[in-house]
């Protein structure tokens, strides 16, 4: 019987040949991430427990990236004990605000996940580095903890789904609505316990950071993975990011590998997408979503804070003004992002356009800080989740679309087809 | 063990927001997050749940992000037992990591608000006393069991000698 991309990097995982769907295994893993939210707890359990060393100082990520710039003195003691962790532990991959970015964007752009991995997060999005043909998945932070112990990980190796997405995606159409999309046909609990492998024509013409945005919102239909053959796309990515020769780019599905579900999506006719609250699953194109007018549009978050959505935000925005009663929020998510928005202008076109740009952070995404809204206030981001009082109030309410719809509605102040500026 | 309480219902599609805000996760008290448990569905709950009693749901329950947070609420404000149809996966992970026990039954919106059940949990046995009904539900995979038998992930890492080998997946 063959296997799929992910049975064959969980058994490699677990010194098998091959493991089934349903089987319990103890892998090792190859890397592993907490942030200021999750790690603490990961950090008590781990001190707690007797062991006096982690398992590999140079395969843990400590990123102050949810509440910092420390927005209160609980959050501030939160991210030191992270970093006195760090200290003690010599954790190579710490990061100072500075240096910090949103981890999901950061540890791609360093190099340190790639394709055949084994990747455990404390943060649920970890689900992104599958873009690179990575096995990755969002644990707890028990889980976390335990992989410091043991640089292992327990995991029920899960049935896989496959997406196939044919035809060419028209103009405004990115991995964001792939991903949105894919949600509104089988729902947040389509894929629940399910590895999503994403293929087709269509998926392998996106670039990078539309694949990373696309797997990022894997867990949003329930999945415990997102997933993407690698290709050359990803050998050029990880040839920039490491300046090495990427491995493991063989890695595929055998042609008889059992699925235990396919799908086919036709994207040629796609419009770009909206989620409507209180569900990333309540999706509908954006021309049929009517007038909904706009309080707030955030640009930024692990799904959508890369420079292509900068780059295409900037090229809507350029000369154009926010709407007076709006507030655009731009928060590219890491540093060398910003940077790199700085050089081509992008930031000065933002500012002009009547925008502020802030440092990374995932911020207005949960609701944490830099963007909270008030009773009644609607919101159109460019995040993952959407839920009942995410962003602030319980009577507030988030809209979910890509960087292009977000800059447009800004300009009108309610929610508008990027072809229409 | 066997857990008797008054049973608190919620939906299908309860997130970790519902269970926890992101607004409260600066801290990683048990009793403070307890006291703001449930806060966006029910802002009384955390004062009217007393300890033992049981939350039942639809599917899907503890979706959204990671936060161990969320199980850890759901104990510290003295909730014993969560009853779903199903869970999202990283709730059920977190949930057998830090022993608060679980269980997932096709019947559980045949549960209301207010019933009073008694729980077998060795047995998977649900009696609901209030609609004199039993149900029963599928049984914890064998390493499961194991981790609850040891009272956590932490505890059950501790008490083995650790091997890159393959676990035991039958069912006890």
């Amino acid at each position: 019987m063959g296997q799929t991309i992910t049975q064959k990097i969980l058994a490699r995982h677990c010194g098998q040949k091959s493991v089934n769907p349903g089987e319990f295994i103890w892998a090792g893993v190859d890397f592993t991430l907490g942030n200021d939210i999750t790690a603490p707890i990961a950090i008590d359990e781990f001190e707690k427990s007797g062991f006096a060393k982690v398992f590999d100082r140079t395969k843990i990520a400590l990123i102050p990236d949810h509440f910092t710039p420390a927005k209160d003195i609980k959050s501030a003691e939160q991210a030191k004990r992270l970093k006195t962790f760090a200290a003690k532990h010599k954790i190579k991959h710490y990061y100072e605000v500075g240096r910090m970015g949103i981890e999901h964007a950061l540890l791609p752009q360093l190099g340190l996940v790639g394709p055949g991995d084994l990747v455990i997060g404390a943060d649920s999005h970890t689900c992104t580095y599958g873009a690179l043909g990575a096995f990755s998945t969002g644990v707890g932070s028990t889980d976390l903890a335990v992989a410091w112990m043991t640089g292992h990980v327990w995991l029920r190796v899960p049935e896989t789904m496959r997406f196939v997405f044919r035809g060419k995606a028209p103009r405004w159409v990115s991995g964001k609505d792939f991903i949105l999309t894919t949600i509104g046909s089988i729902g947040v609990e389509g894929a629940l316990y399910k590895a999503m492998e994403f293929s087709g024509e269509a998926v392998h013409s996106l670039s990078m950071d539309d694949r990373l945005a696309m797997c990022n919102m894997a867990i949003e239909a329930g999945g415990k993975s997102g997933i993407i053959e690698p290709d050359a796309v990803t050998a050029a990515y990880i040839r920039k990011t490491t300046g090495k020769k990427p491995k493991a780019l063989d890695l595929k599905s055998d042609k008889d590998a059992k699925y235990c579900a396919v799908k086919e999506y036709d994207v040629s006719r796609w419009e770009p997408v909206v989620a409507l609250p209180h569900l990333p699953s309540n999706v509908k194109p954006v021309s049929k979503v009517g007038k909904v007018k706009v309080d707030q549009v955030v640009i930024g978050s692990c799904t959508n804070g890369r420079i292509s959505d900068l780059r295409i935000s900037a090229k809507i925005l350029k000369g154009k003004k926010v709407d007076p009663r709006v507030r655009l929020l731009i928060i590219p998510a890491t540093q060398e992002i910003y940077l790199e928005a700085l050089k081509e202008g992008l930031i000065e076109i933002f500012v002009k356009a009547g925008g502020v740009v802030s440092t990374p952070t995932c911020g207005p995404c949960l609701g944490g800080h830099m963007g909270i809204l008030a009773e009644g206030e609607v919101c159109l981001a460019t995040t993952n989740r959407n839920f009942m009082g995410r962003m602030g109030d319980k009577k507030s309410f988030v809209f979910l679309s890509n960087p292009a719809v977000a800059a447009a509605s800004a300009i009108t102040g309610y929610i508008t087809h990027p072809g229409e500026i | 063990m066997v857990i008797k309480g008054k049973v608190f219902k919620f939906g299908n599609d309860v997130n970790t927001d519902d269970i926890i805000s992101a607004r409260y996760l600066s801290t990683i008290d048990p009793k403070e997050l307890g006291a703001r448990c449930m806060e966006i569905l029910d802002p009384d709950f955390s004062k009217k749940v007393k300890p033992g009693d049981i939350i039942v749901a639809g599917s899907n329950f503890g979706c959204g992000s990671s936060r161990e947070h969320a199980p850890l609420a759901i104990k510290g404000c003295g909730v014993s037992l969560v009853i779903a149809k199903s869970f999202a996966r990283i709730f059920y992970r977190n949930s057998i990591n830090i022993g608060l026990p679980i269980i997932e039954l096709k019947e559980a919106d045949q549960i209301s608000s207010e019933d009073e059940l008694e729980v077998d949990l060795g047995l998977g046995q649900i009696r609901n006393l209030t609609k004199n009904k039993t149900y029963h539900a599928g049984p914890f995979a064998d390493f499961v069991c194991q981790i609850i038998e040891k009272g956590g992930l932490v505890n059950w890492v501790k008490s083995k000698a650790i091997k890159n080998e393959q676990l035991e997946s039958k069912n006890c």
